[in-house]
C-alpha cells in the first residue's frame, strides 16, 4: 500500500526511486553511523504518508540522510542535527514532537489520564469499602439466599 | 444479471433491517411477543439477503466479469485465483460489504445460538444492532455501490495492488473485520440494557462470549497484518504506529479491557455501568477505526481512497450512533450502580487497575494520534507523532500492568491475602529478576529498558505457569490427582493461563527483536560473503523468473554457519506489469531463536545492474517468532475460555434475578 | 458525582466529533506541509549556473535588493509536471512581466540544456542544485516547487506541485499581486 498510495507522487516528485538507507550512506565509523540509524528514525519523510527517513525510498529522504550523516561528520550532536532538519522543514518533519508549550497537552496526556484512573478507581475503592457495613446479611436474607440457590441449583443439570 | 441480483439483495437487506429497527423494540416495550420474535427471522433474513449480494460480487471478481467497476479497478484477468476471491474486500466498497456482512452474521448468530437470552433484552438488542445495520447499509447502497457497472467494459482489468496479493494479506481484512464489526454486538447488548436500565450477571454472561469470539478474531486480523508487514515491507519491522494500526489497535487494547471488566460484573455484579462503557466504546473506537481509514483525515499509508463526502455520511453515523448511545449512557447509567464490596486488595481491585492501565494506554494512543489533528484546528501547524511519542508513552503503562498481570490470577475475590501470595511468588520473581541479569550478561549493550521489560516478561510467564500448578497443586499432590484437577477445572481458567502466557512470550517477541536485531546493508558483486549474527552469507548472483502475473529478479543467497551449509535464500523483486508496481518478496529463514531476514533492493542504476551487483538488506530479527506464537496462544486461550460448557449452556436464568433484588442489598 | 462522570464520555465524544467535522472541510489537504520560511528572510544557498546554458547562477544576493517581487521556480527535466508548468511560467513572463528565476534541482546539465532548447527559457537565472543541498535550504519535499520573494528577500508564498489549471494559477496570481501590492521593498 506504501507503493501505490505515492505512486501517484513519485511521477512528479522522486527523481529515482532508491531503496532506504543505501550501502554507499553508510558512514565508517559503527558509532556515528548508529547514531544516525537513531536520528534518521525520529524524522518523517516530508513526501511520503508517515514513514521515517530510515525506511523511506524517497529521494529527498536519502538527501536528509546523507545530510544528517554530514553534520554528525562535521561535529554536531543528535539534537544539533535534528534542529537543522527542523529549522528548514519545520516541527512537521520531528516524529517525536518538542516539548513545547503547543505540545503539553500532549507529552502531559499519558499521565493526566493515568492520574484521572487512579482518582476513579479511588473513588471506586472507597465506596466499595464504605458499603462494608451493609455487607452481612440479615438471616432472613439469608435464608431467602439460600433457597435461591438451591432453586438455582435444581434448574440448572 | 447477478450483479443485479446483488443490489436488488442488499436492497431487500436494508428494508428488512428498518422493520428489524423498529418492530422488536415495540414488542418489547409493549410486551408483544410476536412482534419481539420476528427479530429471529429477520436477522437470519438479513444475513442471507447480504450474503447473497457478497457472494454475487465474489462471483463478478472469480470469472472476472468487466463490466463492473469495482471488479475493472481491483482485478486482472491473469490474477491467480485465490486474490481474485480476495480482491471482492480489497476496495472500499467491497470491505464495507464485508463489514455490513459481518455485522449481520453476529446479528443472526445472536438470533439462532441465544435460546437462552430472555425474549425482550434479544429483541432489543436485534433491533440495536439492525440501526447499525441500517446506517451502514444506506451509506453502502447511497454513496458506494459495489455493483456500479460500465459501459463499453474495458478488456482487462488495473489489478489489485500487488503488495495486497499475498495469502496472509487476502485474510487479514476478514479476521479483523470479524473482530472489530463484532464489537457491534456487544454494543448493541449494552445499548438494550441501558434502554431496560437493568444490568446483572446474567447479562454479562451472555455478553461474554460474544465479546470473546469478535477479540479472538481481532487479536488473529491484527497479528497477521503486523506478520505480512514483517515479511511483505521488506525491512523487518512488525509495528509502526502508523494511524491505521492504531485504530485496530485501541479496540483491542478496549475490548481486552471489557473482557476483563464484564467477569467482575458476571462474579460479582459489579463493575456495571463501567462494563457498559466499554462496551459502547470498544464499538465506538471500531466506528472510528471506519471513519478514519474511509475519511482521508489523516494521512496514513493503509487509508482507502479518499473522498470527504463519504467522510461525512459516516460522520453522521458516528454521531448518530456513539452519540446516541453515550447520551443514553449518560442518562440511565448513574442509576445502576450497586453491588459488590470488596478490599483494596482483591481480585476485583486488581482488574480495577487492569481497567485503569488498559483505560489509560487506549486513551494515550487516541490522544496521539488525534493530537495532530488537533493542533492543526486549534493552532494552525503540523506537527507529527510518530513510533518515538507512542514508544515513550505507551510501553511505561504496559510494564506496570504486565507486572499486576503476575499477581492478578492469585487474588480471590472480595479479600486477598497478600502476603500469602508474596510468599509464593518470592522464588518466581527472583528467578524473573536473574534472568534479566543473565541476559544483561549475556549480550552486548542494548537499552536498559529491555533488560527490565525481559525480567518482566520472564515474571508473567512464570507467576502464570506458578498459579496454574498452584491450582492443579502439582507437587504437592500425585501427579495423577494433579491431572485429575486439571482436567475437572473450567476451560475458562486454562484459558485465561494460556492466553497471559501467550502475552509473556509475545514480549519476549517484541523486546528480542527491537533491542537485539543485527543489520547489514551491503551492495555486493556475486560471490561476495556478508557475515551476520554467527551466519556466513554468500551472495550467488541475481536472475529474471517469470510468474503468473509478474516478473521477478531473484537473488541466490547460499548461507552457511561455521563453514556447516545451513540453507539457501531466494529474495525477490517483483515487477507487475498491470499495475506498474514493484514489490519485495523478502526471503526468510524462520527458527524459534531468531530469523534470518534477506530482501534484495532495486539497482542503484541501469549500470550497476548491468554489473550483476546489488543493494542487500539482511537482518538477523532475534526471538521475533514468539510475537506469533505468543499472538496464536493469546487466540488458542480464548478459543479455549469460548469452548467452556459454562458459556454455552446452563447459563443463569434471569428468572431469579426480581427476587434478588428485592434483597435490600443497599 | 456519579453524574458528572457519566455525563463526561458524551462530551468528549461530542468535542472530538468537532474536531472531524472541521477536518472533513473539503478545502483542507491533510498531506500540505506548511513552509517554515513564509515571512522568513530567504535561505543562504549560492548555485553556479547550469553548464551550457549561457545565463548567470543564482544565489542569496540576487533575491535581495530586487526593485519589485520575483518569483523562484524549483524544476527539472526529470519532471513530467514542470513541461506542462514550463508553458504557465513562460506566459506569466512575457505577459505579465514576471521577474522568474530558477532552481535546478538534481539534474543533469545536459538534459536541462536539452530541456531549455526545447521548451524556450523564460528564467532570468538558472541555478544549478545537482545534490540537491539547496533544494533543502529551500525545505522543498519535490518539484516543481514555486516561491515569490519580496524585493528585500522575503519568502511571501510558496506553491507546491505544478501551477497548472484555473484553479492553481488564479491562486498563484493572487499571490503574486498582493506581493506586488505590498509597499516598496523595505531595506
Amino acid at each position: 500500500m506504501r507503493k501505490t498510495l505515492f505512486a501517484t507522487l513519485i511521477l512528479f516528485i522522486l527523481p529515482f526511486a532508491v531503496a532506504a538507507v543505501e550501502p554507499d550512506e553508510i558512514l565508517d565509523d559503527p558509532v556515528l553511523e548508529a547514531r544516525a540509524r537513531d536520528i534518521s528514525q525520529d524524522l518523517r519523510c516530508v513526501v511520503c504518508q508517515n514513514e521515517n527517513i530510515d525506511s523511506s525510498n524517497a529521494g529527498v529522504a536519502r538527501d536528509l540522510r546523507l545530510l544528517v550523516r554530514e553534520r554528525l561528520i562535521a561535529g554536531d550532536t543528535n539534537q544539533q542535527a535534528l534542529d537543522f532538519i527542523q529549522a528548514r522543514y519545520g516541527d512537521y518533519v520531528l516524529l517525536k514532537p518538542p516539548f513545547q508549550p503547543s505540545t503539553y497537552a500532549l507529552w502531559l496526556a499519558p499521565g493526566v489520564f493515568l492520574l484521572f484512573g487512579i482518582g476513579v478507581c479511588i473513588l471506586v475503592l472507597s465506596r466499595a469499602r464504605t458499603r462494608r457495613p451493609n455487607e452481612a446479611l440479615s438471616d432472613s436474607e439469608e435464608s431467602a439466599v439460600a433457597e435461591l440457590l438451591a432453586q438455582e441449583n435444581r434448574s440448572d443439570p | 444479471m447477478i450483479p443485479e441480483i446483488g443490489q436488488f439483495a442488499l436492497a431487500l437487506a436494508l428494508m428488512i433491517a428498518v422493520v428489524q429497527s423498529i418492530l422488536p423494540i415495540l414488542g418489547a416495550a409493549h410486551g408483544n411477543l410476536l412482534w419481539m420474535r420476528s427479530a429471529r427471522a429477520s436477522s437470519v433474513a438479513q444475513f442471507v439477503f447480504i450474503g447473497i449480494a457478497f457472494l454475487a460480487l465474489m462471483r463478478s471478481f472469480i470469472v472476472s466479469d468487466f463490466t463492473v467497476v469495482n471488479v475493472v479497478e481491483n482485478s486482472h484477468s491473469l490474477k491467480p485465483m485465490l486474490y481474485k476471491v480476495a480482491g471482492t474486500w480489497g476496495s472500499h466498497e467491497g470491505s464495507l460489504l464485508l463489514w455490513v456482512l459481518i455485522l449481520a452474521t453476529f446479528g443472526a448468530g445472536v438470533a439462532l445460538l441465544g435460546s437462552n437470552i430472555p425474549d425482550a433484552l434479544k429483541a432489543r438488542t436485534l433491533s440495536v444492532q439492525a440501526w447499525i445495520s441500517t446506517g451502514f447499509l444506506s451509506f453502502l447502497i447511497l454513496t458506494s455501490n459495489p455493483f456500479e457497472r460500465v459501459f463499453p467494459p474495458p478488456l482487462d482489468g488495473n489489478d489489485l495492488n500487488p503488495l495486497l496479493q499475498d495469502v496472509g494479506l487476502a485474510m487479514h481484512p476478514p479476521l479483523l473485520y470479524f473482530g472489530y464489526v463484532g464489537f457491534s454486538i456487544v454494543f448493541s447488548f449494552a445499548v438494550a440494557a441501558l434502554i431496560e436500565g437493568r444490568v446483572d450477571a446474567a447479562w454479562a454472561r451472555w455478553v461474554r462470549p460474544w465479546t470473546l469470539a469478535a477479540w479472538m478474531s481481532l487479536t488473529a486480523g491484527i497479528a497477521l497484518g503486523s506478520w505480512w508487514a514483517y515479511y511483505e515491507l521488506g525491512w523487518g519491522g512488525w509495528w509502526f504506529w502508523d494511524p491505521v494500526e492504531n485504530v485496530s489497535f485501541m479496540p483491542w487494547l478496549l475490548g481486552t479491557a471489557l473482557l476483563h471488566s464484564a467477569i467482575v460484573t458476571e462474579k460479582r455484579d459489579a463493575f456495571k455501568s463501567w462494563t457498559i462503557l466499554l462496551a459502547i466504546l470498544t464499538f465506538s473506537l471500531s466506528l472510528l477505526g471506519t471513519f478514519i481509514v474511509r475519511s482521508g483525515l489523516l494521512t496514513s499509508v493503509h487509508a482507502f481512497a479518499v473522498d470527504p463526502e463519504r467522510g461525512l455520511y459516516i460522520l453522521g453515523l458516528l454521531g448518530v450512533s456513539i452519540g446516541g448511545s453515550l447520551g443514553l449512557y449518560a442518562w440511565r447509567a448513574p442509576a445502576m450502580e450497586g453491588g459488590g464490596l470488596f478490599a483494596p486488595i482483591s481480585r476485583e481491585a486488581g482488574l480495577l487497575v487492569n481497567n485503569l492501565l488498559l483505560g489509560a494506554a487506549t486513551g494515550t494512543v487516541l490522544f496521539g494520534t488525534l493530537y495532530p489533528l488537533f493542533m492543526e484546528a486549534v493552532v494552525g501547524t503540523k506537527i507529527s507523532v510518530g513510533p518515538p511519542f507512542f514508544n515513550a508513552a505507551f510501553i511505561p503503562m504496559m510494564l506496570p500492568l504486565v507486572v499486576v498481570m503476575g499477581f492478578g490470577p492469585f487474588l480471590s475475590w472480595k479479600r486477598a491475602d497478600l502476603k500469602g501470595i508474596f510468599q509464593r511468588l518470592r522464588f518466581v520473581a527472583v528467578l524473573a529478576g536473574l534472568s534479566g541479569l543473565a541476559v544483561w550478561y549475556l549480550t552486548e549493550g542494548g537499552p536498559v529498558l529491555a533488560y527490565l521489560s525481559v525480567a518482566i516478561a520472564v515474571w508473567l510467564l512464570l507467576a502464570t505457569l506458578r498459579e496454574w500448578t498452584t491450582r492443579i497443586r502439582l507437587f504437592e499432590v500425585p501427579f495423577g490427582d494433579a491431572m485429575r484437577r486439571a482436567r475437572n477445572m473450567p476451560r475458562s481458567s486454562h484459558g485465561m493461563t494460556l492466553a497471559h502466557a501467550g502475552l509473556a512470550v509475545a514480549m519476549l517477541g517484541f523486546i528480542g527483536s527491537s533491542a537485539w536485531k543485527s543489520e547489514e546493508i551491503v551492495f555486493v558483486q556475486p560471490g561476495a560473503e556478508i557475515a551476520i549474527a554467527g551466519f556466513d552469507v554468500r551472495f550467488d548472483g541475481v536472475e529474471r523468473v517469470q510468474g503468473p502475473n509478474y516478473v521477478a529478479d531473484r537473488g541466490t543467497l547460499t548461507v552457511t554457519r561455521d563453514e556447516e551449509p545451513v540453507t539457501i535464500l531466494f529474495p525477490e523483486r517483483r515487477f507487475y506489469p498491470v499495475a506498474q508496481s514493484s514489490t519485495t518478496e523478502s526471503a526468510i529463514r524462520s527458527t524459534l531463536a531468531g530469523d534470518l531476514y534477506a530482501s534484495l533492493a532495486e539497482p542503484a542504476s541501469e549500470d550497476t545492474a548491468a554489473s550483476g551487483a546489488w543493494t542487500l538488506r539482511i537482518l538477523y530479527e532475534p526471538l521475533v517468532n514468539f510475537i506469533w506464537i505468543g499472538a496464536a496462544m493469546l487466540v488458542l486461550g480464548g478459543g479455549l475460555s469460548l469452548s467452556d460448557r459454562r458459556l454455552r449452556v446452563g447459563v443463569p436464568r434471569r428468572a431469579i434475578t426480581p427476587a434478588a433484588q428485592a434483597t435490600p442489598a443497599e | 458525582m456519579t453524574r458528572i462522570l457519566a455525563t463526561l464520555p458524551i462530551l468528549i465524544a461530542l468535542m472530538v466529533g468537532g474536531f472531524f467535522l472541521w477536518g472533513l472541510n473539503p478545502d483542507r489537504d491533510p498531506n500540505a506541509i506548511p513552509s517554515v520560511l513564509i515571512s522568513q528572510q530567504v535561505p543562504e544557498f549560492d548555485l553556479a549556473p547550469v553548464a551550457g546554458v549561457n545565463i548567470p547562477g543564482l544565489a542569496r544576493a540576487d533575491l535581495t535588493g530586487n526593485p519589485g517581487p520575483v518569483v523562484v521556480n524549483v524544476f527539472a527535466s526529470w519532471c513530467v509536471p514542470c513541461r506542462a508548468e514550463h508553458a504557465v511560467l513562460t506566459r506569466m513572463v512575457e505577459r505579465n512581466s514576471v521577474r522568474l528565476m530558477g532552481i535546478n534541482y538534481k539534474d543533469k546539465p545536459e538534459d536541462a540544456l536539452a530541456w531549455l532548447d526545447e521548451l524556450g527559457n523564460p528564467y532570468e537565472r538558472i541555478g544549478s542544485d545537482l545534490n540537491g543541498r539547496a533544494g533543502i535550504e529551500w525545505g522543498i519535499s519535490g518539484v516543481p516547487e514555486t516561491f515569490i520573494v519580496s524585493g528585500a528577500g522575503t519568502v511571501l508564498y510558496r506553491y507546491v506541485g505544478p501551477v497548472v489549471g484555473p484553479e492553481a494559477e488564479a491562486e498563484f496570481s493572487t499571490a503574486l499581486a498582493e506581493a506586488r501590492a505590498a509597499k516598496a521593498p523595505r531595506t
